[in-house]
């Protein structure tokens, strides 16, 4: 029960820093704390079978998933938590306030006796136990799940497969295209700037300097820009200012 | 050891599960949420299981945990492909099916 | 009517209807419905490959079932007067519930009369189509229908039930309208048949409402059982019952005040007319009166109503009769004039059914008999119908003169051809019955010699008065031959009274003969009808047939006659009465329709367009609002389930 205690706070915590976490990665490792925090209450409570499954399944598997597709889909300004839909926040905070409260107190005032406790069911150990009822009683539903899972796997394939409809473009073309963009739009016709080269961090967040002392923004990365852990231009000349300085003193 | 802290923090992670899929608007931190709501679920089961005696609470949750499993898959690819047509993982962007 | 007449029609119930099963001879009876039904679905459904032998079907079928007729006639004359009643079950119509209609014939004194009508005069009538269709491209259709006519007919007379009569009844209205309608590129027949089968709706509510009635009261519509049993019904029933029979009657029989379509049925090709129109149809209303003898002999009131209809239709008829320069139509107030008086004599009671199937019979012989002369007339007029264009026909055709001089003695009523009979023993009843009814029916015998007698002049005798390139001639011996026997039949219909014989023979089906003694002898009575019958035709003589009669109708002609051309205004009545109103009615509702109807419609259906459009606003395409919609549903749910488990 010591245990219990210990690990509920932490875990309304974490539970809670899904609602504020401005980035999704925060939001995933808020949610690993709670997961793993439930795998061990579930050994708390004589279902190491679960504990097993649970640090597995949820937190290795399920939550790599969660980090794989973040990583896939990149920054996005939906990371945001100011609210569009006016209104729904604070309808949401009060139905939830509501259902919390409502849920809680109905559920204190139940009396559910004192736990049985599984000892006796974990006589010969907890998961010779599950399996004798997995494969006895719920076999058919076990067999279905099987079924569940090949559906959803080849579902996502099905989801993830990108048709490719024009043929592979080979380096001839895509010269021939830039040649043509330049020819259409003045598209600059040359690789891309390369970022600035003031090695005092990470030179890949500092913008090139262009000869009258403006930034060339084609010469950070777009999703570095839109994290905005791009150093501006300002910044970046009192650095400048700061070297100068340095050598004058 | 008592069954009713065990539910009433079931409770609160349920609650707080359902609130954030409805204030957040990434997909991926929504179906968080989600997850969230289903692990709440899952440590009543096994805590009613506790309770009563027996291993059908638990058996109840490692099918939840399925369900989930594929479920993930499934939508975390949903997300994928609406990502890729409209570069956009919020889902409030998603809304043309309306009046 | 007096009390004293009343108690003494109740003293002698009406006689019950109980016939004996048919066998032996009788059992051939359903062979007389089924050969012209063969007639007519063989010619019907057997299309062009029937076209070059169909009419000589259509008259060997009829001319069977008049000889099946008769051999039926022989055998029952053979029988005791109290065993003549014979019924053939043929099986079972319908049941609901405890409501059983047996599809049954009844073959009785009444009955075989009929059948021997209806089949002689439609063989004959047959016999003369075969002549006068003889160009038509369609005459195996017009065959096909004329048996379907005679089956429906048979059908009518034989059944033993309200139900089948009215089966046979709506028979001989559809074959009424087919035939009156047959040369339907004309408009005028089309919107006459039309005509005559909308007035004939009416006349068939009354029938089938007076059936249901019937049903309503004794639980069954057979003949048998409602005669048996019609003096436990009240008399107010009884009366509407048989006002509602009156109705139907009117209806078929066109008499006042449903007699409109029967002029504009002339339409129809002229055997149509003998047949249909003069001596079978519409005498279906006379016949359904008698038939239904157990009801009206049991209420007066029913049978009063039945006088008042004759005697304003003898009037009627024998009026526009005066006044009608067609033959045909002219022929036609004559038909509804002298079916006026067999309904007449039908509302006499007792005292006067015999007389009224007495003066069917004798007027079917010469009716047919004239609008077969009338036909031939045509025939050889080139289809021209307007009297004002004949004149001198008497020996361009001897044969059809010779035999519509013979049809003519016999309407007018004079000794000793067929009509003088039988028109005279009801003039004779209805002056028994009171004195109001004989001087109508004494005054419609002279009107009926005055225009029977203009007729004559301005056909046959006076002078020529042909259209250019007119030739008549004399028809062929297909058609003459039946207008000889028809014209034999009403020289010598009247020996049917000899010894009383008709009103003995139907005793037993329409009650025992009442005589009533009048102050001036029987013999009196025939030679006062015979002073106004030659008054009558004296003044015709002299009004028509010593001036010179001008091919067109005069303008400037007094108010009755105007009238008279003009069917006395029934349809001008009936175009005011029913029809405008009707027409605003349906206008009223039209605009009613589409301002208060359509208005709480439409206007419902705006309000829903509102209310929705108001709510669609909630489907704002966010997932998260539906979500929260759920998650509140969740909440309702929630507090439920608290209120039930610790309210």
């Amino acid at each position: 029960m010591i245990g219990f205690w210990i690990l509920a706070p932490v875990m309304v915590v974490a539970a809670l820093g899904l609602l504020f976490a401005r980035k999704a990665v925060h939001a995933a490792l808020t949610l690993a704390v709670v997961m793993i925090s439930l795998a061990v209450l579930y050994l708390i409570e004589d279902a190491p079978f679960l504990f097993a499954v649970q640090i597995i399944v949820y937190t290795g598997a399920i939550l790599m998933l969660f980090l794989f597709v973040l990583m896939l889909v990149g920054v996005d300004a939906s990371d945001s938590i100011v609210e569009t839909i006016r209104g729904h926040r604070l309808v949401s905070i009060i139905v939830g306030l509501g259902f919390g409260l409502t849920l809680v107190l109905g559920v204190a005032q139940v009396s559910f006796g004192s736990a049985v406790g599984l000892v006796s069911a974990n006589k010969d150990g907890n998961i010779p136990a599950i399996a004798k009822i997995l494969f006895t009683r719920y076999v058919f539903a076990f067999e279905v799940t099987s079924a569940l899972l090949i559906t959803a796997a080849l579902g996502a394939m099905v989801l993830a497969h990108r048709e490719r409809l024009t043929p592979k473009p080979t380096q001839a073309a895509l010269a021939a295209q830039r040649m043509r963009d330049y020819a259409d739009k003045g598209t600059h016709l040359g690789p891309l700037p390369p970022p600035g080269v003031f090695a005092r961090h990470n030179s890949v967040d500092t913008p090139a300097l262009l000869p009258d002392g403006t930034a060339a923004e084609a010469s950070i990365s777009r999703v570095l820009a839109a994290r905005g852990t791009v150093k501006s231009v300002p910044e970046i000349s009192a650095d400048i200012h700061e070297l100068e300085g340095g050598e004058d003193s | 050891m008592s069954v009713t802290p065990f539910i009433v923090l079931s409770a609160i992670l349920f609650t707080i599960g359902a609130v954030g899929v409805l204030t957040r608007r990434n997909a991926i931190v929504v179906f968080m949420c989600v997850e969230l709501m289903l692990n709440a679920s899952n440590l009543a089961l096994v805590t009613f299981s506790r309770a009563n005696g027996n291993l059908d609470g638990q058996i109840a949750a490692f099918f939840v945990m399925v369900v989930a499993a594929a479920e993930v898959v499934v939508g975390l690819a949903i997300i994928m492909t609406i990502f890729r047509t409209r570069r956009s993982a919020s889902v409030d962007d998603a809304s043309l099916l309306k009046y | 009517m007096t009390t004293a007449m009343t108690a003494h029609v109740l003293m002698h119930a009406p006689p019950v209807v109980d016939p004996s099963s048919a066998h032996g001879v009788f059992s051939i009876l359903w062979l007389v419905i089924a050969l012209p039904a063969l007639g007519a679905v063989v010619l019907l459904l057997g299309g062009k490959r029937t076209d070059r032998w169909g009419h000589l079907l259509g008259v060997a079928t009829v001319a069977t079932s008049f000889l099946l007729s008769l051999i039926l006639f022989i055998s029952l004359l053979g029988r005791h007067s109290g065993n003549r009643q014979v019924s053939q079950h043929l099986w079972t119509w319908f049941t609901a519930g405890s409501y059983h209609v047996e599809f049954g014939l009844l073959y009785d004194q009444l009955s075989a009369l009929f059948l021997l009508l209806i089949t002689g005069v439609g063989a004959l009538i047959h016999v003369y189509s075969v002549g006068y269709m003889e160009h038509d491209d369609r005459r195996r259709r017009f065959f096909g229908y004329l048996n379907l006519f005679i089956t429906a007919m048979l059908i009518l007379v034989l059944a033993s039930d309200f139900v089948g009569v009215f089966l046979g009844w709506e028979g001989v209205g559809l074959a009424s309208y087919l035939l009156i309608g047959f040369w339907q590129h004309k408009p005028t027949a089309a919107a006459a048949a039309k005509k005559a089968f909308v007035i004939n709706r009416i006349g068939d509510i009354g029938l089938s409402l007076g059936a249901s009635l019937i049903f309503v009261t004794f639980g069954s519509t057979s003949f048998a059982v409602v005669s048996a049993n019609a003096h436990n019904a009240s008399s107010g029933t009884l009366t509407a019952i048989g006002l509602l029979l009156l109705l139907a009657a009117c209806g078929k029989s066109a008499q006042f005040p449903l007699q409109s379509w029967l002029l504009d049925a002339m339409e129809g090709p002229t055997p149509v007319s003998a047949l249909i129109h003069a001596a079978t149809m519409v005498t279906a209303g006379v016949y359904l009166i008698v038939r239904s003898n157990f009801i009206f002999s049991l209420t007066e009131n029913a049978r009063t109503g039945v006088i008042v209809v004759g005697c304003i239709t003898l009037l009627m008829g024998a009026v526009i009769g005066c006044a009608k320069d067609d033959i045909k139509k002219a022929l036609a107030g004559s038909t509804m004039s002298q079916i006026g008086y067999m309904v007449l004599a039908a509302g006499l009671g007792p005292a006067g059914y015999a007389f009224a199937i007495f003066h069917l019979l004798t007027h079917g012989f010469f009716k047919a008999n004239m609008f077969l002369g009338a036909g031939s007339v045509m025939h050889g007029m080139d289809d021209d119908v307007n009297m004002r264009h004949y004149g001198a026909l008497r020996k361009a055709m001897p044969y059809t003169f010779a035999t519509f001089s013979i049809g003519y003695l016999a309407i007018l009523g004079v000794p000793p051809f067929a009509g003088f009979w039988s028109k005279d023993k009801i003039i004779e009843a209805a002056f028994g019955d009171n004195l109001v009814v004989g001087l109508c029916a004494l005054i419609g015998a002279g009107v009926t010699a005055f225009y029977m007698t203009r007729l004559m002049l301005l056909t046959f005798l006076s002078e020529k008065r042909w259209e250019k390139d007119v030739h008549p001639h004399e028809s062929p011996t297909v058609m003459t031959v039946p207008l000889m026997a028809l014209a034999g039949l009403s020289a010598v219909g009247g020996l049917l009274l000899v010894n009383n014989w008709i009103t003995t023979w139907l005793s037993p089906v329409v009650g025992a003969h009442v005589e009533h003694k009048l102050g001036v002898g029987s013999v009196g009575m025939s030679l006062i009808a015979l002073v106004v019958v030659v008054l009558g035709a004296a003044i015709a003589w002299q009004l028509v047939g010593q001036r010179p009669i001008p091919t067109v109708a005069p303008e400037k002609v007094s108010f009755l006659t105007r009238a008279a051309r003009a069917d006395l205004y029934g349809d001008a009545f009936n175009d005011e009465v029913i029809v405008k109103p009707g027409v605003a009615g349906i206008r009223g509702l039209l605009v009613f329709d589409a301002t208060i109807v359509d208005g709480i419609v439409e206007g419902l259906a705006a309000a829903f367009t509102a209310v929705s459009n108001a709510f669609r606003h909630v489907q704002n395409g966010f997932v998260r609002s539906y979500a929260l919609m759920l998650f509140a549903g969740a909440l309702v749910v929630l507090f439920a389930l608290l209120a039930v488990n610790f309210g």
